[in-house]
């Protein structure tokens, strides 16, 4: 008869062996087609750009990274930080920050709202947050321009309703950004929100009120520590990509001011500097894996305890 | 002891979540009511019509390019899910150890990189791939769409695993349950919501993926995203609105049907 | 477990689709929605060949994706500026257009270019200019100025746009600064800057041509196509479209046949297609610009015949240039300029 001890190892062992087998489909493909590339774009940051795009292949400069931080002025040859890539990367980090917290504000209400449905019409809602972003998204920017356009809907319900007296120049403008961008994002935040919470046991919550706990507290103290992984895996899901998004801020803030993803594609496109590109996209991926790393890492630990 | 309140309603979520309905489908109702626009443009409405849906319907590169869309957004939905699924499994159901964080930061990668990048680099080593081998089919393009699909998936799916309670595997466990079937009859009915959410959040990415199918189609690989960036530069016609009004018609018409399948069952 | 099995072989069967490099087939790699379906359609049946066509959004996309190839494209239709770069990359091949049959319709305007001279790569495509479109009822002064955009009257501040061109734009500034296009003469390039980090407060956006936006009042003036503005005009008389006296871009698409063309015969046959006047129309009806083939007019909609924004009137004639492909160095002043103006 085996002892507990023995138990406890075995179990031990088919963990270590489930949580590789279990992760390797996708480690695999993540390897395969995305890793794999990526090499290749740190290899391409270290040579020398091709004359009209791509690079000089196996000739290897400093170059591409050199001129992510320093740029020789076009007129005097002075050496000097490029202080337009940190305003565009500030830029960049601020408009993802504001859409993270635009959709967490407007987001984290809503998966709650779907999660305290009658449990058969949860699917039903859950549906109708992502039917809209089965259109596509160039389809989707434009329908928000014709509602946030001077002569658009909301103008002219304002103008009606006599609210306002000349339309409001929404388009083309850092509102008309955040806003694009917000509902762009918004069910990326919306899902994992209700994955975290549909299960949620409302009882907590009704013993805590039974204790005179405020419907607030019941929020602060229950209800949101409960929902913090998909707080922070929406939060993810929606900062990440907006630091790179390109297209939205394009078409709905007239394009006027670049973002780091305006920059990088430019470096792959008019601008034919590829090392330069490669070189400013591994700086992104590189600062973002970095705080994703320290998160997790936080993460796991504080939620070690629960997961004994 | 009678509440004075339900816990449930929280003050000002009703609100503000039907408002976010309201935002959420204000441009896709003017996006139908532009598709039915007898005149030529987006901006105007000139008395409605069908010939919209007309033209579209006898385009036969639009159909085309639905249909690829339709084609490569559920395989590799479906398969980026599963992929997922498996991996929250290896880094929740498991005591913390080395290289956990590692690997979830790997799985992850895709989603870090902007997307410029990744079809830049899939560019040069798919392209190789084509020459060597000489297969120029529509699986690079999937491949691709999984790959950075995985992450929409495991994101959500692990959240929630993350917040599960464990004792109920363990107690199938304890009775002897083989780990297949507490994943079966445990695990997998707890996860279904976070796995649904996984899955239509890949399936809509890949739907609406533009950078990376642009690098990396082959001749006559127009996805529906990539056909409509070609229109951009030029003059966009409610055609587009029509296309999208037929492709929500049609995806409320399966949905409505599974669910009440699915009702049924109940 | 069937289920799984199944999934997989479907998948797999699925996957062979659309492989097989048959006879009868050309691809096509051109501008999104510039190919007139009926001149495919016309071709297809002419040949009984099956023709894909692929879309692109930007001239470097296309190049950089003919550079890596394995993407079995056969015809592709790069800009005036970039074809020598493509033909000096070793990307085209010497399809000799000039000794096929239909190339005695090719206007001699557009046959010592530049960028491919006497014709021993490329075929017209359509061309066009990038010029200035001002709503005369908002500013009635003179709209044959770069300074509508780089200078603009007070009605006009505010309600500009702006085609998202760094090469359109900055060889606009360049000329109107007194340069030539791909200068590196740095007192130029520094007005040039100048002028731009100053004009661009007054733009409201950066924006690809859209009708509604001009007639629905969002913009007054911009820089345009002339093939766009026609349209604009069309849904509104008050526009106009302005030849910029300081000098202004012709642009040229080009049918060229790449050297990888896996149906070479099929894409030689498709370029002396397009150079008979017939066809031509048909390209210029679909796309509305003007395609170079003398004796295509007749064949062309009534309304494009006398259209002021294509067909260029002669005292604006000379003002017009091709723009060449810029040396790497200038393009990356080029890039720096723009990337400081639009930081």
């Amino acid at each position: 008869m085996a002892t507990a001890s023995e138990i406890a190892t075995a179990a031990a062992r088919t963990d270590v062996r489930n949580r590789w087998w279990l992760a390797t489909p996708a480690l695999l493909i993540v390897l395969l087609a995305a890793i794999g590339p990526l090499v290749v774009v740190v290899l391409y940051s270290f040579m020398v750009k091709g004359d009209y795009g791509d690079v000089k292949y196996w000739q290897f400069s400093l170059d591409g990274w050199f001129s992510v931080i320093f740029e020789r002025d076009v007129f005097d040859d002075t050496l000097k930080l490029a202080d337009a890539h940190l305003i565009i990367l500030w830029r960049s980090v601020k408009l993802s920050l504001i859409t993270t917290l635009v959709t967490l504000l407007l987001g984290f209400p809503t998966a709650y709202f779907i999660a305290t449905r009658d449990r058969r019409w949860r699917d039903f809602w859950l549906f109708l947050v992502t039917l809209p972003f089965w259109t596509n998204l160039l389809i989707r920017t434009f329908a928000i321009q014709e509602v946030f356009r001077n002569e658009g809907v909301v103008n002219s319900a304002l103008l009606q309703l006599g609210v306002i007296k000349r339309p409001l120049q929404i388009m083309f403008t850092d509102v008309g950004i955040f806003l694009g961008m917000a509902y762009v994002y918004l069910p990326l935040m919306v899902l994992p929100l209700y994955a975290s919470i549909e299960r949620f046991d409302f009882r907590f919550a009704e013993a805590a009120a039974d204790l005179y706990a405020s419907n607030f507290n019941v929020l602060r103290r229950i209800i949101i520590p409960m929902m913090r992984p998909g707080i922070i895996a929406g939060s993810i899901l929606v900062f990440i990509p907006s630091l790179g998004a390109y297209v939205t801020p394009r078409l709905l803030g007239g394009g006027r001011n670049l973002m780091l993803g305006n920059l990088i594609e430019l470096q792959f496109g008019q601008g034919r500097n590829w090392p330069l590109g490669s070189a400013l996209s591994i700086t992104l991926t590189g600062g973002v894996m970095l705080a994703l790393l320290v998160y997790v890492r936080a993460a796991s630990k504080s939620g070690s305890g629960q997961h004994g | 002891m009678a509440r004075r309140h339900s816990v449930r309603r929280q003050r000002g979520f009703t609100t503000i979540a039907l408002l976010c309905f309201v935002l959420l489908y204000l441009p896709i109702g003017t996006m139908v009511v532009f598709a039915f626009n007898a005149g030529t443009t987006v901006g105007a409405i000139e008395g409605l019509s069908l010939r919209w849906f007309v033209t579209a319907w006898n385009n036969e590169s639009v159909i085309e390019a639905t249909l690829r869309s339709l084609t490569v957004a559920p395989i590799a939905a479906f398969v980026a899910t599963i992929a997922a699924t498996m991996a929250a499994l290896a880094t929740t159901r498991t005591a913390s150890y080395r290289g956990l964080a590692f690997k979830v930061a790997f799985i992850n990668q895709p989603l870090m990189v902007p997307e410029i990048v990744t079809a830049v680099a899939l560019l040069v080593v798919f392209s190789r791939v084509k020459v060597w081998t000489g297969y120029t089919g529509i699986g690079y393009l999937i491949a691709a769409h999984i790959a950075f699909c995985i992450p929409f998936a495991f994101l959500p799916i692990r959240a929630r695993l993350e917040t599960m309670d464990l004792s109920l595997e363990r107690a199938a466990a304890d009775l002897y349950a083989t780990p297949w079937k507490v994943f079966c009859r445990v695990t997998f009915p707890l996860l279904w919501p976070a796995i649904l959410a996984g899955f239509m959040l890949a399936f809509v990415v890949s739907l609406d993926d533009v950078v990376i199918t642009e690098f990396i189609k082959s001749a006559g690989q127009e996805t529906l995203p990539t056909y409509m960036l070609g229109q951009l530069r030029r003059t966009v016609t409610p055609e587009m609105n029509a296309i999208s009004t037929m492709f929500l018609a049609l995806s409320i018409a399966v949905v409505t049907l599974f669910f009440f399948l699915s009702r049924k069952k109940d | 477990m069937r289920l799984l099995v199944t999934a997989a072989a479907s998948i797999f069967a699925f996957l062979h689709i659309g492989t097989a490099n048959a006879e009868g087939v050309l691809n096509i790699f051109n501008w999104g929605n510039y190919t007139s379906p009926d001149l495919i359609k016309k071709f297809e049946e002419k040949y009984n060949v099956k023709v894909t066509i692929t879309d692109f959004d930007s001239n470097d996309t296309a190049l950089a994706k003919a550079r890596q190839g394995g993407n079995d494209f056969d015809i592709v239709v790069p800009t005036s500026t970039f074809v020598k770069i493509w033909i000096d990359e070793g990307l085209l091949l010497e399809t000799r257009p000039d000794q096929m049959e239909n190339f005695k319709n090719v206007d001699p305007r557009w046959v010592n270019v530049d960028f491919d001279p006497g014709r021993h790569y490329t075929v017209p495509w359509q061309w066009g200019t990038t010029g200035m479109l001002v709503n005369t009822s908002v500013y009635s002064g003179d709209p044959n100025t770069s300074a509508i955009f780089l200078d603009p009257p007070a009605e006009l501040k505010g309600k500009l746009s702006v085609v998202p061109e760094m090469g359109d734009i900055l060889t606009l500034a360049i000329y109107y600064e007194g340069g030539e296009a791909c200068t590196s003469d740095k007192t130029i390039l520094r007005k040039v800057r100048d002028r731009l980090v100053a004009a661009r407060p007054t733009w409201l956006a950066l924006d690809y041509p859209s009708i509604e936006k001009y007639t629905a009042g969002d913009f007054d003036a911009g820089v345009n196509w002339g093939g766009a503005s026609m349209r604009v005009r069309l849904a509104n008389s008050h526009f106009v479209y302005g030849y910029p006296k300081e000098g202004y871009p012709i642009w040229m698409d080009n049918v060229a046949v790449l050297k990888t063309a896996p149906h070479v015969e099929n894409a030689k046959l498709f370029q002396n297609f397009v150079m008979d006047p017939e066809n031509a129309a048909m390209i210029s009806a679909y796309a509305r610009y003007a395609n170079g083939i003398a004796g295509s007019e007749k064949f062309m909609p009534e309304e494009m015949k006398n259209a002021p924004e294509i067909v260029v009137p002669a005292k604006f004639l000379d003002k017009g240039k091709f723009t060449p492909a810029c040396p790497p160095e200038v393009n990356e002043m080029y890039t720096k300029i723009w990337t400081e103006v639009l930081k």
